[in-house]
């Protein structure tokens, strides 16, 4: 792997895309603990190792690893019930070229994985659509996107996991709780987790 | 007269929060790391009344804050320097004082920097989530930062105040800059330039940011950075060209290229950065 300093405390590793970013942040975060890390953080097309004593050091050391492919059977899947009634699914359908109903069988018939998490805590960036179905954000984001909202932008989908500003392309809304602070487990769509949309 | 262990707020002034050194380990999942914005001043004043460095205290803004003591305890105010008062007499700054149950204490507005931390002996003592009571301005995490008629518990002392070893230092305006890790990012010109121009701090700074103006730093290249993961004291460089150095809550990914990272021992120097300050940055490699 390809592993640059960053400042004096973390090591960037680089990757081809997004598979290689999946695979390789199964094999970093598993041995965070030997690697002498405090963050594993994967991202688009990188991971982050932070907190290291002597990134240097890990940084030469992971220039002799390859992350081999991640194995499936340790990913999470969920199922994220959705009601298909969002304020741009006709957008949507606009930027891809197909009625309403194709945006909500292409979206319920994708699997994703969830790339990484950002923006606000427990925020999936899921992968998985093809490349030419990448949907241009609001021009002006909204002031406030409710809980629970299903939304695409660029190469994700994304569920809101708070109320907060936004300018995502919102497809619909689900119930499904998907932060707890308090709970052992507050995410419930974590890296490498497999994603499955349904309509209700 | 009450003997709770408790601190009530008398007035939080413009922005006081609960911190402490924040909850590191959750960025995976989108969670900032948070906490004091100057951890040497937060860990000094946890020293200073007997406190583990790790304690939960006091971080004020620019304006101090009143508190009232609803037991016999102590305090000690450390980072931005600002006239401490008790019971209405001054007392010492960098130093642990006592204050007595129902006694007023009043921070004052820093005379020097923008935060202070007022740390009790025993700590803020209010429920932590995900291991730390810290206040995320920008998830929301954690307590609200605080009101007027809040009341703070404060938890049993461990061990006895330790007195004084407050030695105020020069702060300087200089920050230590280690390159990467998209510093090609910027025209070579605009790299030298980042060395050597004076960048006044912009009043939208807070604990998210210190946000820069100065010379506008040039791209070398159009397109879109893919969201990358974001460390402390990173240095990032949006269209506007103007440098944003990266404080506690910062948010965990994003999309506009990091050129550099501020050196650890410099990341004071930022917190205590006052809007209309001038600050430099010093090339390390």
């Amino acid at each position: 792997m390809r592993a640059h300093r960053v400042g004096e405390h973390a090591v960037l590793v680089e990757c081809a895309g997004t598979d290689e970013v999946q695979d390789t942040y199964a094999l970093l975060a598993a041995r965070r603990e030997e690697l002498g890390a405090v963050e594993v953080v994967p991202a688009a097309r990188t991971v982050l190792l932070d907190g290291l004593a002597d990134p240097g050091l890990v940084a030469a050391r992971l220039a002799a690893w390859t992350a081999p492919p991640a194995p499936a059977a340790v990913s999470a899947r969920v199922e994220v019930p959705v009601r298909y009634d969002g304020a741009d699914l006709e957008e949507v359908a606009g930027q891809w070229q197909v009625g309403v109903e194709e945006v909500v069988a292409i979206h319920t018939g994708t699997e994703f994985t969830v790339a990484f998490c950002g923006f606000a805590p427990g925020f999936a960036y899921c992968t998985g659509l093809p490349v030419d179905r990448a949907v241009r954000r609001r021009a002006s984001p909204r002031t406030a996107v409710p809980a629970g909202s299903v939304a695409l932008a660029g190469e994700y989908t994304g569920v809101y996991p708070t109320s907060s500003p936004g300018g995502w392309q919102l497809l619909g809304r689900t119930e499904l709780e998907l932060w707890r602070a308090d709970a052992e487990q507050p995410a419930l769509l974590v890296p490498g987790t497999r994603v499955r949309f349904r309509a209700l | 007269m009450r003997s709770d262990r408790v601190l009530e707020v008398l007035d939080a002034g413009a922005l006081s929060t609960i911190q402490d050194l924040g909850r590191p380990g959750f960025a995976h999942l989108g969670v900032p790391r948070s906490g004091a914005v100057d951890q040497p001043a937060l860990r000094l004043a946890n020293r200073l009344v007997g406190n583990p460095e790790e304690a939960a205290a006091l971080e004020t803004t620019a304006t101090g804050l009143r508190l009232r003591f609803g037991h016999a305890g102590a305090l000690a105010v450390t980072g931005a320097r600002s006239a401490v008062r008790v019971g209405g007499r001054a007392v010492g700054w960098g130093t642990a004082v006592a204050a007595a149950a129902g006694a007023e204490v009043e921070v004052g507005p820093a005379t020097d920097g923008l935060r202070s931390y007022v740390a009790v002996a025993g700590g803020i003592a209010v429920p932590a989530v995900l291991g730390s009571r810290a206040t995320d301005l920008l998830s929301g995490l954690g307590p609200s930062p605080l009101r007027a008629g809040d009341v703070l518990p404060v938890g049993p002392a461990v061990a006895e105040p330790s007195g004084s070893e407050a030695v105020p230092r020069e702060r300087g305006s200089e920050l230590g800059l280690w390159l990467g890790p998209r510093q090609d990012w910027l025209t070579p010109a605009a790299l030298a330039r980042l060395g050597a121009a004076s960048y006044e701090v912009e009043p939208a700074s807070n604990r998210i940011g210190v946000r820069l103006r100065g010379p506008v730093l040039e791209r070398a290249r159009d397109e879109e950075l893919p969201s990358e993961p974001m460390v402390l004291g990173a240095v990032q460089v949006p269209p506007s060209g103007q440098p944003v150095v990266f404080l506690a809550d910062h948010p965990t990914t994003g999309g506009y290229p990091v050129v550099g990272v501020v050196r650890e021992a410099d990341l004071p120097v930022c917190a205590q950065a006052r809007p209309g300050d001038r600050l430099s940055f010093r090339i390390l490699g």
